[in-house]
């Protein structure tokens, strides 16, 4: 009895505790509530597709894939050709995408095999993983290109006359699927002087009464996520889920009962992959400028912080969990640095706390998993011992 | 049913196997007629499993050289290299250790990997693994499954919320599930159930039979065996011994033809109830550990009280005996009933209860440093995971329980400032590699380098280097060649004789422990079935191993 | 004969061993000084050194690689600030002392001559406790976690690191050499050590022949006394005692070992040796880098020794020295002789490749032995 509610409260701490800090933080920020609710309707396009692009291989019992921003950095790529080629609008994304694909195919499948050579510490493995690649990465982008690989767009590059530049500004696909079905919210007051500025005709609207300011919904984005939801549900009810849940559990279980267990893992993993490079573009068409060397590399730790945040953990995540997380992470990552300033009059702290609470969440969150496991596993020890008769 | 009747389903013919030169498997025949209840026995290490291992094409059988003779399906020689090609065949198994996914319900654990799919356009063109599952056929025949047992187990129950019994059912639900499944192999399926469980289960397994299912029954049971089977096969030492009706054969026979060739000449030559109550008086005397009146109470060595204890797959619930001085002293009995639990527990390894006394000193529990600190030594069962540092040399593998427990092999002032003392552990090291010949190439030589012979021989020389008072050794012959047996074994004699240390060893191999100790304590299910002379006659043994004391039979005879 | 050699060694091993040997025959060619290069690369050395000899007592006890060197280095961060902070009491405190106590050569000149050592052997001091108790703490929780330590001692580093930037802004350090100017308070990002300690082990009993090839010798003997400590640790009866709970925790529980005991005795001792070194690191480097400074300072140190031959469960001096040795001589030779050749600096996706590389191939190649 006493064990289930630690077991309870130990399973919603993290989500309670932010809750709280919000709770705190959000007054003292002295925000806007329409302010509040464009920044993270705009987060949670921004970064949701990233974060589910999680669940799967924490389905199949795989951990966090720290190794998703090798997904991140193959989307960067098909990026960086669009933006050489000139190729704009919805045009440019599907085509990054394209370009994309194959190459977070081959990582995943790289990165799937090295985790079936580093079973049980599949995390760290990852997470070393993308380091490694990280510099492959930089080895590619930094030198081959404009070099080895052609590159006509002479802005794309370094001065030097190879490799590409630090920022690199998405102008050509910026917005354009957040803009692709404009939608707002607007108080009845402000309707008409939005009407005005967003011109052309065909959006959504949606007028709320005591509502003050105007929110741009992402909407095509939002669908797009809410398409990517519906495509996990489905995932999880066919045959392949089934086997990714049962290898989970047990491998050797799953081995013995036909199921192939290294397969699938990498299947896991390749479709986490070629999903966080989707999901990446999405984020950067959102931010409208890529930062050649830094945006993925805090995709994978932003994603993991918030999706922990949600209430997931390391062996088990819904999609609830990632809405969860992706609100209350940044609901905290927006007002931490204005609730610091205003509190100690140092933004700086706001900033680092931010920073701090993102590891120190993950650190929590893997402590509680190592812990909880080890306590599993003395129950069923326990259970083993069968009833004993000692007097 | 008509056709089938006439020819046997499954036919082995002269199945041999060898590991490495050790003969574990001799000329096998027998067959299986479908609908048949086929009642497998033998003692641990007859062979059992090993031939279960042949006929499911386990990869350990094909990577040690193949098996000899052959195996033949409904007439047709077949030869499996993997399970699944077995399942294909329609031959399924129930294994002891549950394979089941605990976070799943029975359904799911019951069609696992080969779940009823709902078709669709996706599955043509990948795979039909992005179909989805149709969950309503799948409770529909889980639950046909379920009720072809005749259990009743909620199909949407998860199993790890699920008594173990349970779990047993939806093992065996997921064999009949198998539209194809002809023939059935039952590994100990009623050692975790309740009686009442058993019951339903040996029920279950009957209306299999008269589906034309057969069933090959293994167990160490031997009640349900006789009551379960019509016919009735003993291996012995990897060799057919016998082959018969299950009606022609006594419980008591069952076991005196499991356990040895001497016990099976003495019920041929007479079936004496008379010297089985005498024995079974000592039996009872020695049990309640009390001192014999006639002889002069000895100071027992060790003695144990109500001792339990929670070893995996090898709890002890209630055990109490003594142990003589200079005496050596057998554990034997059955796998998991609990004979590895009371040294490990003694020595503090598992979580333990009761009372220890130790030359009439209570031993506190669950402190090995208490227990090594009483001059007690231990060479466990598990060589490779407890007994050795396979990744260290041999001087460390020998000196380092010696060195932490009683500050030996040392250099400098006790607990200010102490490093290892390399030479006198050298030194020591090779003392024992002489004295035991170990075979390596120095003290300097890794332990995981040896063989497993010489790796038990490096965990002798850790207990002796300790220079116990009382040895405990589990398992002592386990995984060794022949010729390292014997060694091993005199070893310890010639060890008790020389110094008059007390010797407790565990073993599954009673032979070995009839011929080297001077009494045996057989364990059943974590008590202490009987304490007898090693002289005794096997069959003694064998009743109060397999559970079937002869003071229960007696009192139904009576 | 060479098969052997090769298996031993590992093939990474062989190819990053060749490739520094291909660097340094080249360096000639494009115009750079052999020496000069061998210089850097001793200075690195003996500045990484010590950084390195903190994985010994934590891989040897089985709590994996150390990637939560940040802690060490966190308290050895507190001890250099402190050291300076403090400096000028400390240094009154023993003239006083030598007074009190009447010891003749503990007097002012004597003081003044060796202040900067006394700055240095303070900062240490400081240093030790603090380490001490975090890595009893960290030893704890490690302990809790077994199977999973070195993921979680990757971010318990990295929070810890990102709440000491929060620390560093809000304790209350006065020292004018150390805040901000502007605002009073608030740790600088990087904080000289000049005037205190700059170069205390380097320069002592250093030597420079023909002005281009510089041994920093108290840096490496120092470092040699801290390898010879931990060599003696590691054959005590505690060493040896870690050394098997490594090895197999069951047989050392057998044998009447305290297996947690040991593992927190050997992750103080990281934890000590991660703060003496970032200090020696410090001295020869000039500043005291603060804030996100000590984030990923664990991974070229993990690199490190498993690049000498290190795996993730068994660690020698050896192996951090010819690590070491390695590690940073393709650091200070890749932007030299590759920056001459092909005009750009290569040498940080060098080392990401390198080091990275070489932890994945150390973690994937343990399982394939375990099996």
């Amino acid at each position: 009895m006493i064990r289930k509610l630690i077991d309870l409260i130990a399973g919603n701490a993290v989500p309670a505790i932010f809750i709280i800090i919000s709770a705190f933080a959000i007054p003292l920020s002295g925000f806007s509530a329409s302010y509040l609710v464009q920044e993270l309707l705009t987060r949670i396009g921004r970064n949701s597709f990233l974060i589910l692009s999680l669940l799967i291989p924490i389905m199949a019992g795989m951990g966090l894939n720290f190794g998703m921003v090798l997904g991140a950095m193959a989307g960067q790529i098909g990026l960086l050709f669009i933006y050489d080629w000139g190729v704009v609008g919805i045009p440019g994304m599907v085509l990054a995408c394209l370009i994309g694909t194959p190459i977070a195919i081959v990582l995943g499948v790289f990165c799937g095999a090295v985790l079936n050579r580093a079973k049980g510490r599949e995390m760290v493995t990852s997470y070393i993983l993308g380091f490694f690649i990280n510099g492959v990465y930089q080895l590619v982008v930094l030198y081959l290109m404009g070099w080895v690989i052609p590159i006509t767009n002479p802005t794309l590059l370094l001065s030097r006359g190879y490799g590409v530049r630090n920022a690199v500004s998405l102008v050509g696909i910026r917005g354009v699927l957040d803009n692709l079905i404009p939608a707002v919210i607007s108080g009845t007051t402000q309707t008409g002087q939005f009407l005005s500025t967003q011109g052309s005709g065909a959006f959504l609207m949606f007028q709320l009464p005591f509502f003050d300011g105007t929110i741009r919904i992402p909407l095509a984005t939002l669908l797009l996520i809410a398409l990517f939801c519906i495509f996990i549900v489905w995932f999880r009810k066919t045959k392949l889920g089934q086997d990714m849940r049962a290898i989970g559990q047990s491998q050797s279980v799953s081995d013995s009962s036909g199921i192939p267990v290294n397969r699938t893992r990498i299947i896991a993993i390749v479709i986490s992959t070629v999903l966080a490079c989707y999901g990446q573009i999405i984020y950067l068409q959102n931010m409208g400028t890529l930062n050649t060397y830094n945006s993925h590399e805090q995709a994978g730790m932003f994603s993991i912080a918030a999706l922990l945040i949600g209430g997931a953990s390391v062996s088990r995540a819904s999609i609830a969990n990632v809405f969860v997380g992706v609100i209350l992470f940044h609901l905290m990552f927006i007002v931490a640095p204005m609730a610091g300033k205003n509190l100690i009059g140092e933004a700086q702290i706001g900033e680092y706390f931010r920073v701090f609470v993102s590891y120190g969440i993950i650190a929590i969150a893997l402590v509680l998993h190592a812990w909880k496991r080890n306590r599993e596993r003395e129950a069923s020890r326990r259970s083993l011992r069968g009833n004993r008769g000692g007097r | 049913m008509s056709d089938s009747n006439s020819m046997p389903l499954l036919e082995l013919q002269h199945i041999g196997k060898e590991f490495y030169g050790n003969r574990v498997l001799t000329d096998i025949s027998f067959d299986v007629m479908p609908g048949e209840i086929i009642g497998l026995v033998g003692e641990n290490g007859a062979g059992k499993s090993t031939l279960l291992n042949i006929l499911f094409g386990m990869p350990v059988i094909s990577s040690t050289g193949g098996y000899e003779g052959d195996i033949h399906i409904s007439g047709k020689p077949v030869h499996f290299t993997s399970p699944n090609q077995a399942l294909a065949q329609g031959i399924g198994m129930v294994h002891q250790e549950f394979s089941l996914i605990p976070g799943f319900t029975a359904t799911e654990n019951i069609l696992l990997n080969r779940e009823v799919l709902n078709g669709s356009l996706m599955s043509y063109v990948f795979s039909d693994r992005v179909s989805t599952l149709d969950r309503d056929a799948m409770l529909r025949r889980a639950s046909d499954a379920l009720n072809t047992l005749g259990v009743n187990i909620s199909p949407s129950m998860t199993v790890n919320e699920m008594p173990v019994g349970y779990k047993q059912f939806i093992e065996i639900a997921r064999e009949i599930d198998r539209k194809n499944t002809r023939l059935l192999f039952l590994d100990e399926p009623t050692a975790v159930l309740t009686e009442q469980e058993a019951e339903i289960l040996l029920i279950a397994l009957k209306k299999l039979a008269k589906q034309g299912i057969a069933i090959v029954f293994i167990s160490h049971r031997l009640s349900e065996v006789k009551t379960l089977c019509s016919r009735i096969i003993v291996l012995r030492d990897g060799r057919l011994i016998t082959d018969s009706p299950a009606e022609e054969l006594t419980t008591r026979q069952i076991a005196s033809l499991m356990v040895g060739r001497e016990s099976e000449r003495r019920i041929e030559e007479a079936e004496l109830p008379n010297e089985a109550i005498e024995a079974n008086e000592t039996t009872a005397t020695v049990t309640l550990a009390k001192p014999l009146k006639k002889k002069k109470k000895p100071k027992p060595a060790l003695k144990v009280e109500h001792l339990w204890v929670d070893m995996p797959g090898e709890t002890v619930r209630d055990v109490s005996f003594e142990v003589k001085k200079g005496e050596i002293f057998g554990i034997g009995g059955l796998a998991g009933h609990g004979k590895l639990g009371i040294p490990n527990g003694i020595m503090g390894l598992y979580p333990s209860g009761g009372k220890v006394r130790l030359f009439g000193k209570r031993l506190a529990l669950n402190k090995p440093r208490a227990a090594l600190g009483r001059k007690m030594a231990f060479v466990s069962e598990d060589r490779r995971g407890v007994g050795l540092l396979l990744d260290e040399p041999l001087d460390w593998n020998i000196t380092f329980t010696a060195m932490q427990t009683q500050g030996r092999f040392l250099l400098g002032i006790p607990f200010i400032f102490q490093v290892r003392n390399e030479y006198a552990m050298r030194k020591e090291t090779e003392k024992y590699i002489e004295a035991l010949s170990i075979k390596c190439t120095g003290p300097s030589q890794k332990a995981g380098e040896l063989s497993g012979g010489n790796q038990q021989k490096l965990c002798l020389a850790k207990a002796f280097v300790l220079r116990p008072n009382i040895l405990l050794i589990c398992e002592p012959t386990r995984g060794i060649d022949i010729g390292a047996k014997t060694l091993v074994l005199d070893t310890l004699k010639k060890y008790n004789k020389d110094n008059g240390t007390t010797i407790i060893i565990t073993s599954s191999e009673l032979e070995e422990l009839r011929s080297v100790c001077d009494r045996v304590a057989i364990v059943d299910k974590g008590e202490i079935a009987g304490v007898l002379p090693a002289s005794s006659p096997a069959e003694e043994f064998g009743m109060l191993m397999m559970g079937e004391k002869p003071r229960i039979e007696l009192s139904k005879s009576e | 004969m060479i098969n052997r050699f090769i298996q031993n060694a590992g093939w990474p091993r062989i190819i990053i061993a060749l490739f520094l040997l291909g660097l340094f025959i080249a360096a000639p060619f494009v115009g750079v000084r052999v020496d000069t290069s061998l210089s850097n690369t001793l200075v690195r050395f003996g500045m990484n050194g010590v950084m390195v000899l903190a994985m010994i007592p934590m891989v040897q006890a089985g709590c994996g690689l150390n990637f939560g060197l940040p802690l060490g280095i966190i308290a050895g961060l507190l001890g250099a600030t402190l050291s300076i902070e403090w400096n000028v009491e400390i240094l009154a405190r023993l003239i006083e002392l030598g007074a009190q106590y009447k010891i003749s050569w503990l007097n002012e000149a004597f003081i003044t001559t060796w202040r900067e050592p006394i700055g240095f052997a303070s900062a240490i001091i400081i240093a030790i406790p603090i380490a001490v108790i975090l890595g009893w703490l960290y030893g704890k929780l490690l302990n809790r976690v077994k199977g999973d330590e070195m993921m979680i001692a990757t971010y318990v580093g990295f929070s810890s690191v990102s709440f000491m930037c929060i620390a560093w802004l809000l304790l209350p350090y006065k020292n004018p050499t150390m805040v901000w100017g502007y605002a009073g308070r608030g740790l600088r990002t990087t904080i000289s050590v000049e005037g205190y300690w700059l170069h205390v082990l380097s320069d002592a009993l250093s030597v420079n022949i023909n002005g281009h090839l510089y041994i920093p010798t108290g840096m490496l003997i120092f470092f040699a006394v801290m390898a010879i400590i931990v060599w003696i640790f590691m054959r005590t009866k505690t060493g040896t005692a870690i050394t098997a709970v490594g090895s197999n925790p069951e047989f050392a529980r057998a044998s009447g070992v305290n297996v947690d005991k040991m593992r927190t005795i050997s992750v103080i001792m990281s934890t000590v040796l991660g703060a003496i070194g970032i200090i020696v690191y410090e001295q020869s480097f000039g500043f005291i880098q603060l804030y996100m400074g000590p984030f990923y300072m664990a991974l070229p140190a993990v690199a490190s020794i498993l690049l000498g031959g290190a795996s993730v469960n068994k660690a020698t001096i050896l192996n951090v020295i010819v690590g070491t040795f390695l590690f940073q001589g393709i650091l200070t030779m890749t932007p030299s002789v590759i920056n001459s050749y092909l005009q750009t600096d290569m040498s940080e996706v060098i080392r990401l490749i390198v080091s990275n590389g070489m932890i994945l191939y150390a973690l994937t190649r343990k399982v394939r032995a375990g099996r």
